[in-house]
């Protein structure tokens, strides 16, 4: 079930929080083609209080009305690649799957180093033409 | 077919489901290296490979009492315009700059991920 939302105790500045991480992970998501998690899940930990995890699932929640607006307006553009795309989001599906699971019960700062070493590996490859 | 996209897609998977984003910091450079997308084409389907990853993550996320539902639903709406401003600007911008730029925030982000793994008072953290 999900968790009841915070009292909103001055609820037009919690908006206009909401409204700020919201526009910043927009512009992300329409720029790069990602979903914009990481611009919001550390914001709702340092702006709303959320707990880690409950921000990571309230941004997976956000992120799937961001990257549908950001899509469509990319299909306009007649960008979007239905093959590629299953290609690679069929076996994410799964890896969600597990990784949800997984952040449960595992220190995921291991994970994370990993994460970073792998990301600096493929920016190299991108930068160089 | 490619088995590098699978694998990465896989893992574009496990990173969202651990870390709350939608896997595309994989899932674009694995369109592009591994099926030659050109950058902006690989932009617009990680965007469509998102969705279904974010939204089971997000039912699954849900019943482990993780999803704020109604902000998330607020935040979602409020980031449309955005978005869609977004993917204008991407179009309009020379292809290069979009690489270079997508390949510093990648630099960006593992650098504040490495950072946030080694600082001991952010051990919940997982970003």
């Amino acid at each position: 079930m999900p968790r009841p939302d915070p009292p909103l105790a001055g609820g037009a500045q919690r908006t206009l929080c909401l409204a700020l991480i919201g526009t910043g992970a927009g512009l992300f998501s329409g720029l790069f083609g990602v979903g914009g998690g990481t611009v919001i899940v550390p914001l709702l930990v340092l702006w709303l209080g959320y707990g880690t995890r409950e921000a990571t699932g309230t941004s997976l929640g956000a992120i799937v009305l961001i990257a549908l607006a950001a899509m469509l307006t990319q299909g306009a553009y007649g960008k979007v690649h239905f093959g590629a795309g299953l290609q690679v989001g069929v076996p994410a599906v799964a890896g969600v799957l597990a990784g949800t699971a997984f952040q449960q019960r595992v220190d995921p700062r291991w994970v994370s180093l990993l994460f970073a070493a792998l990301m600096v590996v493929v920016a190299i490859t991108l930068l160089i033409p | 077919m490619s088995a590098g996209a699978l694998i990465v897609g896989f893992a574009a998977g496990v990173v969202a489901g651990m870390l709350g984003v939608g896997g595309g910091i994989l899932f674009v450079p694995a369109l592009v290296l591994f099926l030659n997308l050109p950058q902006v084409d690989a932009e617009a389907t990680s965007l469509l490979a998102i969705i279904p990853v974010a939204l089971v993550g997000a039912a699954n996320q849900n019943r482990y009492g993780n999803l704020r539902l109604r902000e998330a639903i607020l935040l979602g709406l409020l980031a449309v315009p955005g978005a869609i401003g977004g993917v204008a600007i991407v179009n309009a911008i020379p292809e290069r700059l979009t690489e270079v730029l997508f390949a510093l925030l990648m630099l960006f982000v593992a650098f504040q991920m490495a950072r946030r793994a080694l600082i001991p008072e952010h051990q919940e953290d997982p970003l």
